[in-house]
């Protein structure tokens, strides 16, 4: 454990090495990364973001160059930044290949949702813009906070199982399964997950759902157009008739605060556990 | 003697409207090319770029990246999709002398589509991991199917068009399940993957891949027209055709062979771009007459010029970030094509 915490920082050394001593203009790609950057008392270094940056509101008054799955080189490189922040998943490989080819560092953000996930990526953005004491301060809060949730998680007596539903598309019923961000957020606040067995994001079957009899239903506030609504869940027969249909115990979070796993985690934790169990 | 003057004379402007049309286009495609170099979000503009060489003080790294990294690749990759698209469009709709055939028709569509798929779900699985596995598996995946179906529908020497079309509609619906279930087993990550790579876009366009389309596609823009007395003559029907002379099962052939090489490479280095095939062909048979030997150039051309400018807007509109190319070339096509069909209804009604 120690020996790739030193393995860890050192990395973060070379980064920092690379990395301009101060930049000044800084693309953030990624919501996650955005809200560390905000956390950090930087945003006002910022110059533009990605369409999933939401949070803090006021970022989103900076120019957007497009979904991080589908950057345009140009587009980015139009913004002129002396640093790009982008979370591991960004892409076309293309574009970025292109963006690295320019010069302009490029830091990434790892994008996961174990239990050191938050303070890593912490860390690496307080290692780019050269704020890593606030950075381990923050981190620590952060770690502190998960580990308060999880000590409550483990004293709850009875827990609920909750299922996550993504979308309810075409009447099809797509849950969050084993291995996925919404997992990991229901085991913090103290839940099981009803949708066990299932790999990933997939569209559970009307049996498969009343099999897993969730107690509560957890959906995303926002999505746009295609968000579930509560009222659909009771046009879908096999979600109305499970124990959370007929109670009608359905929680709605902000997508990138319940599974973005970012600083706003333990806070998130926190209001789903007392959503759950009112307390 | 007047019977003669009076069946020329039509031919006759025809050919020349065609001739003018194909200057028309390439002057067309020229501004396209120019429009697509010069703009985009970073703001470098051709003027600047001149004026640097002319004053010999040279670009600077970030325009040369741009320049040459970026917006060049990008119109060449452009270039070559569009001219295949169009050009397979054409090619399909002579052959199957129905204006509404479209590359799909073969099963080139379905076959890359699910090779694609293929390579994105279980590229994981492999030892190593390529950027060229895409665009690769989508080509062999189109070739394949297209092969497939040719073998099908080919008896006894003699390929039945109508075949070729109800075995497409087979291997397109048995490609589509495989593609479900694959889909189903793929996680989040790679059904995004899916998604932007089933909308088509030109903005992974690099000059690697300019270089992978261009031995598919170069020789088919180049050889179609030579097919076009054929399609021509097929028009008439196959009996006819073959009893003026004209060879039809190896028309046939290097039609199908064409477009599944031309579309496949489009496909594999751009993702799945619609309207392009269909659109093209129709407006340049409205405008400029159904020779095929004129029809088949002028659509490379128009195609090359349609999707450049269609890129250049999807990049500014909503700049730093842009649209998926298919929304404008639909937004852009649906409503011209709309306006002639409009405007020859009378005509066809005379």
């Amino acid at each position: 454990m120690i020996r790739r915490a030193g393995a860890v920082s050192l990395a973060f050394a070379l980064m920092a090495q690379a990395v301009l001593a101060d930049p000044s203009r800084v693309l953030v790609i990624g919501g996650t990364a955005a809200e560390i950057v905000a956390a950090l008392g930087q945003s006002g270094r910022l110059v533009a973001r990605d369409a999933t940056t939401t949070f803090p509101p006021e970022l989103m008054a900076l120019p957007d160059v497009g979904y991080m799955r589908a950057l345009s080189p140009e587009g980015v490189l139009s913004t002129a930044p002396d640093l790009i922040l982008a979370e591991a998943g960004a892409g076309p490989v293309e574009a970025v290949e292109v963006i690295k080819a320019s010069g302009i560092p490029y830091v990434t953000v790892p994008e996961n949702f174990g239990p050191d996930a938050v303070a890593e990526k912490i860390k690496v953005v307080g290692a780019a813009l050269g704020q890593s004491d606030a950075a381990a301060t923050l981190a620590a809060k952060v770690e502190t906070g998960l580990a308060e949730a999880r000590a409550k998680a483990a004293e709850v007596p009875a827990k609920k199982r909750v299922l996550f539903v993504l979308t309810l598309q075409g009447g099809r019923v797509t849950v969050g399964g084993d291995d996925t961000a919404a997992e990991a957020i229901i085991e913090l606040a103290g839940g099981v997950n009803a949708a066990e067995g299932v790999s990933g994001y997939k569209t559970m079957t009307d049996e498969a759902i009343l099999a897993a009899a969730p107690d509560v239903i957890l959906m995303m506030e926002r999505a746009g157009a295609m968000a579930a609504k509560p009222e659909d869940l009771k046009v879908n027969p096999a979600l109305a008739a499970t124990p959370a249909g007929q109670a009608g115990t359905i929680v709605q979070m902000d997508g990138l605060k319940l599974l973005g796993f970012g600083p706003r985690t333990p806070e998130a934790a926190q209001d789903l556990r007392r959503a759950l169990y009112g307390a | 003697m007047t019977v003669t003057l009076a069946a020329g004379q039509p031919e006759v402007d025809r050919r020349a409207r065609g001739a003018r049309a194909t200057w028309a286009l390439l002057v067309l495609l020229g501004f396209a090319a120019l429009a697509a170099l010069g703009s985009g979000a970073s703001g470098v503009s051709l003027g600047a770029v001149l004026l640097g060489i002319w004053s010999g003080e040279g670009l600077d790294a970030r325009t040369q990246l741009v320049l040459f990294e970026i917006r060049l690749p990008r119109l060449a990759v452009g270039m070559l999709v569009g001219a295949a698209l169009a050009v397979s469009g054409a090619l399909m709709q002579g052959l199957f002398r129905n204006p509404l055939a479209d590359p799909g028709l073969v099963g080139v569509g379905a076959g890359s589509g699910l090779g694609a798929v293929v390579a994105i779900v279980l590229g994981g699985l492999l030892p190593f991991q390529t950027p060229w596995l895409v665009p690769v598996a989508a080509f062999a995946g189109g070739w394949c199917a297209t092969l497939i179906l040719y073998r099908v529908a080919t008896r006894q020497g003699r390929t039945s068009v109508a075949m070729l079309l109800l075995a497409g509609i087979a291997l397109a619906a048995l490609a589509g399940a495989i593609t479900g279930i694959l889909i189903y087993l793929a996680d989040d990550n790679e059904l995004r993957d899916l998604t932007f790579w089933s909308m088509g876009s030109l903005a992974g366009s690099n000059w690697d891949k300019a270089v992978l389309g261009l031995p598919f596609i170069l020789p088919v823009l180049l050889f179609a027209p030579l097919l076009g007395g054929g399609l021509n003559a097929l028009s008439l029907g196959e009996a006819a055709a073959r009893h003026i002379g004209h060879p039809v099962e190896r028309i046939k052939l290097l039609s199908v062979l064409g477009v599944a090489a031309a579309v496949g490479a489009a496909t594999a280095i751009a993702g799945g771009i619609g309207f392009v095939g269909i659109v093209v062909p129709h407006l340049l048979r409205l405008a400029t007459g159904t020779d095929h030997t004129r029809l088949l150039p002028n659509a490379a051309i128009l195609g090359a010029a349609l999707l450049v400018g269609a890129d250049t807007l999807a990049r500014l509109v909503v700049a730093p970030a842009e649209l998926p190319i298919g929304i404008i070339t639909a937004i852009l096509g649906a409503p011209v094509f709309l306006w002639i069909l409009l405007r020859q209804a009378p005509l066809a009604e005379a």
